[in-house]
């Protein structure tokens, strides 16, 4: 074993194996890994720039583009972070639309990354029944929101659409269909030979390490931490509701932190979110869902607003994080996007440490990474493109300071 | 209980209908535009397109005559796709830039935009006439 050499191996920023441009460098000795180093920033797309030259009604319709899965969760945090320095009271049932479309477009995204997981082992049948499953959600979304992604139903200030009450059928057939296919998915994913013999103890995250690295969501929870933004900071209408963060416990005798575990907490998370719409549907209150009708008020209100505010949503990946700044001018003046998987994406170096290369597909896809989310840099001139160091970051930062002062 | 359980669901899925949008023919025919023109003159059949979910947002159309050219629609479009037009004060609509969220219309203080059902808005040029409504 020791004797064999070690090869370095390229793998990316395009490549099969991988769903979105990053590169990964892999240590390679025989069949194992010996060390994992990776760069992020192949996709940057300058979304907080263009951002930054537009007001914040033209940018909640650019949050939904910035990932297109959890598309909801951006324009929420973005909304909540405006909504609170411009001192804007969101209607209680916009809350409640809000929460529903968060939970369904959980669904819709675990589902898919089932499906995604299962494909990486190799396990296509599997992956085509996850992803029929899921057009069921994704027919709900439609159905209330006119579009698949890309929803374009939060607005600052409330929710664009309402619901009423002949859609609420139509909700009910899809929550229903999801608790009949509840036994079928965990008896599919988690009580196959082949999934447990490729998942269980691959990709071990520890409770410690977990929470060394800042991970966030799921990843987080399979790993026995209890975190969920939904249960410790309430938004939107989940301070209503009854919202426990999902530990692999409920389903497994003991937490690993592996690979079997992130499935583990991805499948009964669907499961929660569909009691959770189900109670949500209960105590929907009445109208109205937008706080202003007037556009042009919203508008006025903003650029009157100065403060700057945080907004945190629990997206399905974990924690997405928006930062924004406003100075009485029609733009944010600042403006930062941190998706989940920026705290998420450390974790590999750990996880990926001492595998084979055949398991390296489904322990990157364990985390179910999202890079476009997560570039928000790209190093175009000054230095090597691939290193950042600290030093040189606290450079450009001061000078980025001065800069703005002067 | 199975140690392949997706099995028995593997066998179970040969009996039910295909989940996927069928393919408007039947076969793949031997020319597309052959195939269409055999449609319109009504000797062959076509599966019908998936049908549209309410208040779908398709290709927008613009009323010019009611419009007050009050430019709150070029205010609040978030993809830039609206220009306004100061010697005739309307509006021209760049459907490629359209992002189709609907904003205009919501905003709009004489309701003179609104959402067709049209999707179908595929060309080789950015700026042919269909692109452009105003």
């Amino acid at each position: 074993m020791s004797n064999k050499p070690v090869y370095t191996i390229p793998i990316g920023p395009i490549h099969p194996a991988l769903k979105e441009p990053i590169l990964f460098t892999f240590d390679i000795q025989g069949e194992v890994i010996n060390a994992v180093d990776f760069a992020p920033g192949k996709v940057h797309r300058g979304v907080e720039w263009m951002g930054m030259r537009r007001n914040p009604v033209q940018i909640v319709h650019l949050c939904d583009r910035i990932c297109g899965i959890c598309g909801v969760s951006h324009t929420l945090a973005f909304a909540r972070a405006v909504e609170q320095i411009a001192e804007i009271e969101v209607p209680e049932r916009a809350h409640y639309v809000r929460s529903i479309i968060a939970e369904f477009e959980r669904i819709q995204s675990h589902l898919l990354w089932a499906g995604v997981a299962a494909h990486e082992l190799g396990f296509d049948t599997l992956f085509h029944l996850a992803w029929r499953v899921r057009e069921e959600a994704m027919d709900v979304i439609e159905y209330l929101t006119g579009n698949r992604i890309n929803y374009g139903i939060v607005q600052v200030g409330g929710v664009r659409r309402d619901f009423t009450e002949d859609q609420f059928p139509r909700i009910r057939k899809a929550l229903e269909t999801y608790e009949g296919l509840v036994n079928k998915l965990v008896t599919l994913f988690l009580e196959d030979t082949t999934i447990k013999l490729r998942c269980m103890n691959t990709g071990v995250l520890t409770e410690k390490d977990a929470l060394e690295l800042c991970t966030v969501g799921p990843t987080a929870r399979a790993s026995g931490l209890k975190m969920d933004v939904r249960a410790d900071a309430p938004y939107a209408a989940y301070g209503d509701i009854d919202v426990k963060a999902i530990l692999p416990d409920v389903y497994a005798d003991c937490i690993k932190g592996d690979v079997y575990d992130r499935i583990v907490v991805r499948l009964f998370e669907v499961v929660d979110s569909v009691r959770i719409i189900r109670d949500l549907m209960d105590q929907m209150p009445a109208w109205p869902v937008l706080w202003e009708t007037r556009y042009a008020k919203i508008l006025s209100t903003c650029k009157k607003a100065e403060g700057e505010a945080i907004g945190r949503v629990e997206a399905p990946r974990g924690e997405c994080f928006h930062y924004v700044r406003m100075n009485g001018s029609e733009a944010p003046q600042q403006w930062k996007v941190k998706a989940s998987t920026y705290s998420n994406q450390m974790s590999w170096l750990k996880i990926l440490q001492g595998e084979q290369i055949a398991d390296i597909p489904i322990i990157v896809a364990s985390i179910d990474p999202c890079m476009s989310c997560t570039d928000r840099v790209t190093v175009i001139r000054d230095g090597s493109p691939d290193v950042m160091t600290k030093d040189t970051l606290h450079r450009l930062s001061v000078e980025k300071t001065r800069r703005l002062q002067a | 209980m199975s140690i392949v359980p997706a099995f028995p669901e593997v066998l179970r899925q040969i009996l039910k209908k295909p989940v996927t949008n069928l393919f408007p023919a039947r076969y793949l025919p031997k020319s597309i535009t052959g195939f269409l023109n055999k449609v319109a003159a009504g000797e062959a059949t076509i599966n019908p397109p998936v049908a549209l979910p309410p208040n779908f947002r398709g290709k927008i159309t613009y009323d010019r005559d009611i419009c007050i050219g009050c430019k709150l629609c070029v205010r609040v479009c978030p993809a830039h796709a609206i220009e306004f037009l100061p010697e005739t004060k309307t509006v021209r609509i760049f459907v490629t830039q359209c992002i189709f969220c609907a904003q205009c219309n919501d905003v709009c203080p004489v309701t003179c935009l609104h959402m067709s059902d049209e999707f179908m808005l595929a060309d080789t040029n950015r700026y042919s006439e269909n692109l452009i409504v105003e």
